[in-house]
């Protein structure tokens, strides 16, 4: 097809916290400068810059990219947004997967960005512009009703209950606790703790559900030749894939997200997969909730459908398991600055397959690894599969 | 891998609500005008005269609500509006507990993905549910929509305001709109 073979050579991050003192511009330039000082490259080697980040509303900052630009290197540069709302940090990657695979460029710098505390009284407020002005808003919908809606679609569907799926956010706080970045790590939880908690929209109570949180990541992509000179421990892009459900989204099944099969599919032809359960050593889906790993993973089809909750319980999504999930922490654990945290997924497997996560390394010297984000009006699936 | 990470300043809620950093606020005030559109236009005339409503597509035959003046599956024009029944059947549901903005209520609000009667499998809408003990909520529910008086409709999707139970057997869940081979062919 005449594409350039694409690699990250780079990957750095800022903490993940709950209220940053810095700006989103600050933010920006923390992730890009550790990104750039991890392969020692300096700015002059970047041809072009992807800012990415999700809603304007967050920040009450419209043309929100053009605003971080300088912050995240894009001065004098070609610069883009990518933005297809959760789904966007993996969707950063792709974009600059294309751009140099195409051949237009060949070092870029990939930088997402989330601020979301600024929004006040809570940036769910931001959310409720997603729904139908005339049919849907007039009803005082909140951003909590749709992924109850779902959730319960799913539970109802496979017969699920609430400890099946408290597991994923045990499991993935407690991964949480060795990533230096997290916000809500904690090694001690249990899923008591998780039942316990307070609830929001049943079937979701407050440990189902990722942090409020701000932060940003940022990785260095480049072509092949440039990779060879930059690092012996290239990290390639093997596959790209994205697909969008219809925003008509009570009609859709909401216990299934064929959007994200339809992602993976591209993704898994791009790379050569024909048997994810075997090609696939790690996975970072998107987490925001817990059933969404669940979902996810199926929707990536490395488990049949309704089965993920009995693979979580029999520990093979566990880091020392046989297909360790969320190794990082995951957005339960580490944090979900929206735009950050998808970043954050293809950060960790970046380091995971270099055999450079510390403490959260997987075992048994991985070789491949997807991560998924999901997003827009809960309808999107972005994915890309990393390998050495 | 630490040292890839910035440690950037953490603040707390008290340092921001004390006012021991330095911030801006601002209030906007943005106001818009929705136009209702061709295919919602004529389902808010419906709401109005008490009846729900649905437009067909000619080529798969799915008769769609909220109704749209195109199949987004066939992408051809829909033929004709088709009258519904303003029964359903509950797809899924939430109790949910807090507002937009995080205060909790005393009383759950009950909403609802809701598949009309009349229109294709699995096609639905959101409402809320009423007239119901929140434990005794099911998926596969049977429910009926509860209107406005007549005089003080207006037009709206809240002219129903709230769908509650219908004393009759629950039917088998209906999900997965039909052509989802058509998916597959592209």
């Amino acid at each position: 097809m005449g594409r350039n073979r694409v690699a990250v050579v780079g990957a750095g991050m800022t903490r993940f916290v709950r209220r940053a003192q810095e700006t989103a511009k600050e933010l920006a330039w923390e992730a890009a400068s550790k990104a750039l000082e991890s392969c020692e490259l300096t700015l002059d080697d970047i041809d072009a810059v992807i800012v990415d980040s999700a809603p304007e509303a967050f920040d009450g900052v419209h043309m929100k990219s053009e605003y971080l630009s300088d912050g995240a290197g894009g001065w004098g540069k070609p610069v883009i947004r990518g933005y297809v709302g959760g789904g966007t940090g993996v969707f950063a990657p792709i974009q600059g997967w294309y751009h140099v695979a195409s051949g237009l460029f060949d070092t870029v710098l990939v930088v997402a960005e989330e601020k979301m505390s600024s929004c006040q009284p809570h940036p769910q407020g931001a959310f409720l512009t997603i729904f139908d002005h005339t049919t849907e808003r007039p009803l005082g919908p909140n951003l909590l009703w749709i992924f109850a809606l779902e959730m319960n679609a799913y539970m109802s569907r496979y017969g699920l209950d609430k400890r099946d799926i408290a597991l994923v956010s045990v499991k993935n706080k407690r991964n949480a606790a060795d990533h230096p970045a997290a916000l809500l790590g904690d090694p001690n939880i249990t899923v008591e703790d998780v039942l316990n908690s307070e609830v929001l929209a049943w079937p979701v109570q407050r440990l189902d559900v990722s942090p409020v949180t701000d932060g940003a990541v940022a990785l260095v992509m480049c072509a092949e030749h440039v990779a060879r000179r930059v690092t012996d421990k290239p990290v390639w892009v093997e596959g790209v894939g994205w697909s969008l459900d219809t925003a008509y989204w009570t009609s859709r099944d909401l216990s299934y997200p064929t959007y994200v099969e339809e992602a993976a599919r591209m993704a898994y032809k791009m790379a050569g997969i024909t048997e994810p359960r075997k090609q696939i050593h790690i996975a970072e889906p998107y987490d925001p909730f817990d059933y969404k790993e669940l979902h996810h993973l199926e929707g990536l089809m490395l488990f049949d459908r309704g089965k993920a909750p009995e693979a979580t319980a029999l520990g093979i999504t566990q880091r020392d398991g046989d297909l360790p999930v969320c190794p990082s922490g995951g957005l339960l654990g580490v944090g979900n600055p929206i735009a950050a945290a998808g970043l954050m997924k293809v950060a960790e497997l970046f380091w995971q397959l270099r055999g450079e996560a510390g403490a959260r390394q997987v075992p048994g010297q991985p070789k491949r690894g997807v991560a998924q984000a999901w997003g827009d009006l809960m309808q999107v699936g972005t994915v890309i599969v990393l390998g050495i | 891998m630490k040292q890839h990470v910035y440690e950037s300043i953490y603040l707390s809620e008290k340092d921001f609500q004390e006012g021991r950093v330095l911030f801006e606020t601002w209030d906007p005030n943005a106001r818009y005008a929705w136009d209702a559109g061709v295919a919602i236009g004529r389902f808010l005339q419906g709401l109005k005269a008490g009846r729900l409503i649905g437009t067909h597509c000619p080529q798969c035959d799915r008769v769609m609500v909220p109704p749209r003046m195109f199949c987004e599956h066939c992408f051809v024009p829909a033929d004709a509006f088709v009258p519904l029944q303003d029964t359903g059947t509950v797809v899924t549901f939430s109790l949910c507990y807090v507002t937009w903005d995080m205060e909790r209520v005393e009383e759950p609000q009950i909403p609802a993905v809701i598949a009309i009667d009349g229109a294709s499998r699995g096609m639905g809408i959101l409402h809320l549910l009423g007239e119901v003990d929140p434990q005794a909520v099911k998926i596969g529910m049977r429910v009926q929509a509860v209107w406005k008086p007549e005089e003080e409709r207006e037009g709206a999707i809240t002219d129903i305001l709230y769908f509650k139970p219908l004393q009759s057997p629950s039917h088998p869940i209906t999900q997965s709109p039909s052509p989802q081979s058509k998916r597959g062919a592209k």
